[in-house]
C-alpha cells in the first residue's frame, strides 16, 4: 500500500466546481537510470491515474517516465450529487490503489 | 497607574530592542532563497510531499515494536504535547555515550534501549518518518541549541570544520555559505545554510533527507570523501550550524529545491 496525501472538500453546492488534490508516494523509476550494479533498473511508474465520480470517470490522465517521484496531480469536478469520488492509480508490475473520498451535496 | 505607565516603558523598549536585533540579524531562511512553487509547496501541507513521510511517523509513533512491545506513545503519549520544542533543542548532548548526538540518534537510542528493537537504518524511511513527525511538533518554534558547557568543545570543533578548506576543490562551507550566500553556484542561488527545515523534501533528490545526507552531498560537491553516516564530525558540525541558526523559526519539514 502506498501512501497518499488527498485533499478535497468533503461538502459543496450542487453546481459547485471544486478542487481535488492528490499526491501518492512512489518512486516513478524511469527504467532509464542504471543501479550500482550498472544494469538498467527497471522501469516502475504510475501509467494512469483517474477519478470516478459515482460510478462515471470524470477525469484520467496518463503518466509516463518524465514524471517526478510522488506525482501530485490536481484536477476539478463539478459537483452534482452526494456520493463517493475513487481515485485510482494503475502502474507497473500489477501497481494499483484506489482511495475513495466521500462528498456531500447540497442545495 | 504607574504600574502601567512602567509596563508600557518596558514594552516599548522591549520592542525597540527587538526592532535593532531584527534590523542588525542578517540571517535567511533556505526558503527565501526558494522560487515562489517551491515556496507555496512548502506552506500548504496538502502540496507538500513531506506530509507522507509524517503520515507514516505517525503510524509509527502508535506501533508497538520489539521485546518490551511499547510503542513510542507507550511512554511519551500524545506527541503533539510531548515532542513540542524537543527537536528545536538537537543535537543535545547524551549521558549514555558522554558525546553530543542527533535526534535520529536519540530515537534509535530510544528504540534500543527502550523499545528494546534494532535501530533503523540511517536515512531509512521509518527513520526519516519518525524523525520528521516529531520535528514537524516544534515547527515555528525557535531554534534552541541547549545551553550546555559540554557542549561546547564539540561546537567548536564543527565551527572549525565549517571553515575548514576540504576537498579537491579546496573550498570550505564558510566561503560559499557566509562569503557568497546569495551569489550563484552554477545556476543554483546558495543559501546561508540554516538547518531549519529538516528532514527536508529535497526536490532534487524527490524525497526525504537528513541534514547529513545534505552535508555529504556538499562535500561530495567539493570532492571530498564524504563522513559516514552518524559520524562525530558531522553532529559536530550540525551542532553548530544550529547555534548559528539559534532563534530561527523551525520549518520542519520543509521543501528544498
Amino acid at each position: 500500500m502506498a501512501r497518499t496525501l488527498i485533499n478535497a472538500p468533503s461538502t459543496a453546492l450542487r453546481g459547485q466546481v471544486i478542487e481535488v488534490r492528490a499526491t501518492i508516494g512512489h518512486p516513478m523509476e524511469t527504467g532509464f537510470r542504471p543501479g550500482n550494479s550498472g544494469e538498467l533498473l527497471p522501469r516502475n511508474i504510475i501509467q494512469r491515474f483517474s477519478c470516478r465520480y459515482n460510478g462515471v470517470e470524470v477525469f484520467n490522465a496518463e503518466l509516463f517516465s518524465a514524471i517526478s517521484a510522488n506525482p501530485y496531480i490536481a484536477f476539478f469536478v463539478r459537483a452534482q450529487d452526494s456520493g463517493t469520488l475513487v481515485l485510482r492509480w494503475d502502474g507497473d508490475n500489477g501497481f494499483t490503489q484506489s482511495e475513495s473520498v466521500a462528498l456531500t451535496v447540497t442545495g | 497607574m504607574k504600574h502601567t505607565a512602567a509596563l508600557v516603558g518596558w514594552c516599548l523598549a522591549a520592542s525597540a530592542m527587538a526592532q535593532t536585533a531584527a534590523s542588525v540579524d542578517s540571517r535567511r531562511s533556505g526558503f527565501d532563497f526558494m522560487g515562489p512553487s517551491t515556496q507555496a509547496m512548502q506552506k500548504d501541507d496538502t502540496l507538500n510531499p513531506a506530509m507522507l513521510w509524517v503520515g507514516d511517523g505517525q503510524a509509527l509513533w502508535q506501533q508497538a515494536v520489539g521485546n518490551s512491545s511499547k510503542a513510542c506513545t507507550s511512554c511519551h503519549a500524545q506527541a503533539s504535547n510531548s515532542m513540542k520544542g524537543v527537536a528545536a533543542r538537537y543535537p543535545a548532548f547524551d549521558e549514555r555515550t558522554q558525546r553530543p548526538i542527533t535526534l535520529s540518534q536519540r530515537i534509535n537510542q530510544c528504540r534500543q534501549h527502550h523499545q528494546q528493537a534494532a535501530p533503523f537504518k540511517s536515512e531509512s524511511q521509518a527513520l526519516l518518518s519518525l524523525e520528521s513527525y516529531v520535528g514537524l511538533q516544534s515547527r515555528g518554534m525557535p531554534l534552541a541549541p541547549p545551553v550546555d558547557a559540554r557542549l561546547d568543545a564539540p561546537r567548536q570543533r564543527g565551527e572549525v570544520r565549517f571553515q575548514q578548506q576540504l576537498g579537491q576543490l579546496n573550498l570550505s562551507c564558510a566561503q560559499c555559505h557566509t562569503s557568497n550566500a546569495g551569489g550563484k553556484l552554477g545556476s543554483a542561488l546558495i543559501p546561508q545554510a540554516h538547518p531549519q527545515g529538516y528532514p527536508v523534501y529535497r526536490l532534487e533528490w524527490q524525497a526525504m533527507g537528513s541534514l547529513q545526507r545534505r552535508l555529504r552531498n556538499c562535500m561530495t560537491g567539493v570532492r571530498a570523501e564524504p563522513f559516514a553516516y552518524g559520524a562525530q564530525e558531522l553532529v559536530e558540525l550540525e551542532l553548530y550550524l544550529t547555534t548559528r541558526a539559534q532563534g530561527m523559526p523551525s520549518e520542519t519539514p520543509a521543501v528544498r529545491p
